[in-house]
């Protein structure tokens, strides 16, 4: 499954956020997977994906939520992805073009994003957030104009994460 | 060694069960106070109760009736209010972005004169307005003290405000340095509390985390305002957190109350609210 932003968006989205002065767009391919679980109710996680840069306001790349219930009410819960809440969804509108997405089913998903972003020390975080369920962050810390893989895993309600970023 | 350690410990316990007996801490606790939800349907519901252990049912509910401040200033209301054997609650409907706050505030005078030669207090529930009718003629050796309690939690949905801290000028009030609904186990927070519209120092501070009834220790921490009116408080525990603000009162006394046993002189205040700190 393949989740495409585009650049255009993508560009939207990171300006003014990252300092734009030398910002260069990156290609950032992520894979995430979700876990299967043996529960006896078992509901989609709630995925928030962002960007953090030290002095800079974190930026959010995606999320997965219900959001196809009736009246908006899948946002109800978005506070409970609550580490993402705090850095950056407050702050938003939901549905928010570009980064409001549905909830996946366990397995990998592949997603791409082309933010604008000057040279730094950045972490991509996902976090995800379960309805009777846990919750669990995982942090690659990247650099740029470096670049390159980063990997990490989670071991409750996140598997293996990897970053790959390109030119 | 262990029985001399049993023994204080015995009397010191024995000391501070009558202490805490009387305190009867007041209490207001939000479903939640950090909020999400674009949709029509979203709401926080409240318990209000003076109880002993934080935060359980077990003495009296809150009979007081609640205002509330919309995050743009406005007033607003609660709905479904009931009172119950040990409780109140009430509903909060969220339909604005912003901080919300739920208070109530009771004023009133305490004091004493002497009438022939015999001391007399001023009755329970006297104010600034009925003080004239309480004190009889011929009455000397009059002293009062003016006594403001405030009882207030916020509650936040999306990005914390601050329109609803603006003082009154009146009483303790709490003036956000960290916003109370943007509370984080591992990150000290820091308020700023005022007296009469001004910063005061030297209010005593008391910080206890709920959940009393399944620990051993009450792990309450009692701080004061230093410069400015100002308290850095370092949580012990993610969880619903009671904080208790009171003008300068003598050794062992605990509450909010206005303290009844030692003799009245100056500005008594007390401060009462409920935080939540998020585990990280």
């Amino acid at each position: 499954m393949q989740l495409r932003i585009t650049g255009l968006t993508a560009g939207a989205i990171g300006a003014g956020l990252f300092a734009p002065g030398m910002a260069q767009a990156q290609t950032l391919d992520v894979s995430i997977t979700i876990p299967r679980l043996t529960v006896a109710e078992y509901h989609r996680p709630y995925v928030a994906i962002w960007l953090e840069k030290q002095g800079a306001t974190p930026q959010t790349l995606a999320v997965w939520y219900d959001d196809d219930m009736k009246a908006n009410e899948g946002t109800k819960w978005l506070r409970d992805v609550r580490q993402w809440w705090r850095a950056s969804g407050r702050t938003m509108k939901f549905p928010a073009a570009g980064v409001s997405g549905a909830t996946k089913a366990p397995g990998t998903h592949k997603v791409s994003f082309r933010p604008k972003l000057s040279p730094g020390n950045y972490t991509l975080v996902v976090e995800a957030s379960r309805e009777v369920g846990g919750r669990e962050v995982v942090r690659l810390p990247f650099s740029l104009p470096k670049g390159g893989t980063a990997r990490a895993a989670g071991s409750s309600e996140l598997g293996t994460v990897t970053l790959t970023i390109k030119r | 060694m262990k029985l001399r350690h049993a023994l204080i410990a015995a009397a010191a316990v024995a000391i501070a069960i009558p202490a805490s007996v009387q305190a009867h801490r007041q209490w207001m606790l939000p479903s939640m106070t950090v909020v999400s939800g674009e949709g029509a349907d979203v709401w926080v519901t409240f318990d209000a109760a003076v109880s002993n252990d934080l935060f359980y049912f077990e003495h009296q509910p809150m009979r007081a009736d609640v205002s509330v401040l919309l995050p743009d200033g406005n007033p607003g209301e609660v709905k479904n209010k009931a009172i119950g054997r040990y409780r109140q609650t009430f509903d909060l409907q969220i339909g604005q972005r912003g901080t919300y706050k739920i208070f109530y505030t009771t004023d009133g005078v305490t004091g004493s004169y002497k009438l022939n030669g015999e001391e007399k207090r001023l009755p329970r529930g006297t104010t600034t307005a009925t003080l004239a009718q309480a004190i009889p003629a011929g009455a000397t050796d009059i002293k009062t003290s003016e006594t403001s309690n405030r009882n207030e939690v916020f509650v936040t949905a999306g990005e914390p405000t601050t329109t609803v801290f603006k003082p009154t000028g009146k009483g303790i009030e709490l003036v956000p340095v960290t916003h109370p609904n943007d509370l984080v186990m591992g990150e000290d927070a820091t308020f700023q509390f005022l007296l009469d519209g001004k910063p005061a120092t030297g209010l005593a501070v008391t910080v206890i985390p709920g959940g009393i009834r399944y620990r051993d220790q009450l792990k309450q921490q009692d701080l004061k305002t230093g410069a400015d009116g100002k308290v850095t408080i370092k949580w012990s525990d993610p969880g619903m957190t009671w904080i208790n603000v009171t003008t300068p009162r003598p050794a062992g006394e605990e509450g909010q109350g206005p303290a009844q046993r030692s003799a009245p002189g100056g500005r008594r205040a007390s401060y009462v609210t409920t935080v939540e700190v998020m585990a990280p």
